[in-house]
């Protein structure tokens, strides 16, 4: 049946801001997760999205859902402090911290969450409308 | 004397098909709500409908097997870009709150079809009770 299609498109976008919501709170909790090591610093983890062109050429339908192409990492540098005092500093007494932003992990959270609400309300009201036409001639 | 089904059910039914899939069209929209580059779409209902009404849909002719069928079409109309209000920066044209509203719009109008379509059976139910 067609129109279930809405609920495909609609999980999709479900399971991406899903994701995303997973990703912002690993960054929010490595926030402070300090590392002696430039290399083995956390970096602050984003989802790549884009839609699902192949299933557009392929099926030549219309409406497309969201694709994860994968997640990167944010190549910006990490925070070095000079704390020789740490049991993680390294041997010139440098700590490295994560490049994990906090005020734009919130603000991408709070984005995500009303993404994530946007699809579900599209889902109920799909729902709804083919819950009634079922009931269609009763 | 047989009842013909596309004549006693008016238009409804082809009304009922393009609203659900223009509901496809902006739940498409707003599941990428967050995808760079993408362009929100919308279905011109007047132009989609008239075009179906009337049968008269011009379309390419394939000649060759090789040759790809149109793309991004409903119904044999195709798919117009919404204009943004505001653009963001990301490339992408999708703005919440208006794909909202016009989804519920959609669903509003799809109900209306519905019922129209119900009320068209229980005349017809009606008509063959003779009561």
């Amino acid at each position: 049946m067609s129109s279930l299609k809405v609920f495909d498109i609609a999980g999709s976008g479900m399971n991406a801001e899903n994701l995303r919501q997973n990703l912002v709170a690993s960054n929010i909790a490595n926030a402070n997760s300090v590392s002696s090591s430039i290399d083995q610093v956390y970096k602050s983890r984003q989802p790549v999205f884009a839609t699902e062109m192949n299933n557009i050429m392929q099926k030549n339908q219309a409406a497309a859902g969201v694709n994860v192409l994968g997640v990167v990492e944010n190549q910006a540098p990490p925070v070095v402090e000079y704390a020789p005092n740490h049991p993680m500093a390294d041997a010139s007494g440098y700590i490295y911290k994560p490049n994990v932003n906090s005020i734009e992990e919130m603000a991408n959270m709070m984005s995500a969450s009303r993404a994530y609400q946007n699809n579900v309300d599209v889902l109920n009201t799909a729902k709804t409308m083919i819950l009634d036409t079922l009931k269609l001639g009763q | 004397m047989s009842i013909d089904f596309n004549s006693a059910l008016d238009i409804h039914p082809q009304a009922l098909v393009l609203r659900e899939k223009r509901g496809e069209v902006l739940a498409a929209n707003l599941a990428n709500a967050d995808t760079p580059d993408y362009k929100a779409r919308d279905l011109d209902f007047k132009a989609v409908f008239n075009q179906n009404l009337s049968g008269s849909s011009v379309s390419m002719e394939r000649t060759n097997p090789g040759h790809m069928a149109a793309r991004n079409t409903v119904l044999g109309a195709d798919l117009k870009y919404r204009n943004p209000q505001q653009p963001s920066l990301d490339g992408n044209t999708v703005e919440g709150h208006i794909e909202q509203a016009k989804f519920a719009e959609n669903a509003v109008q799809y109900e209306a079809s519905l019922s129209m379509l119900k009320n068209q059976f229980s005349g017809l139910m009606t008509a063959i009770k003779g009561q």
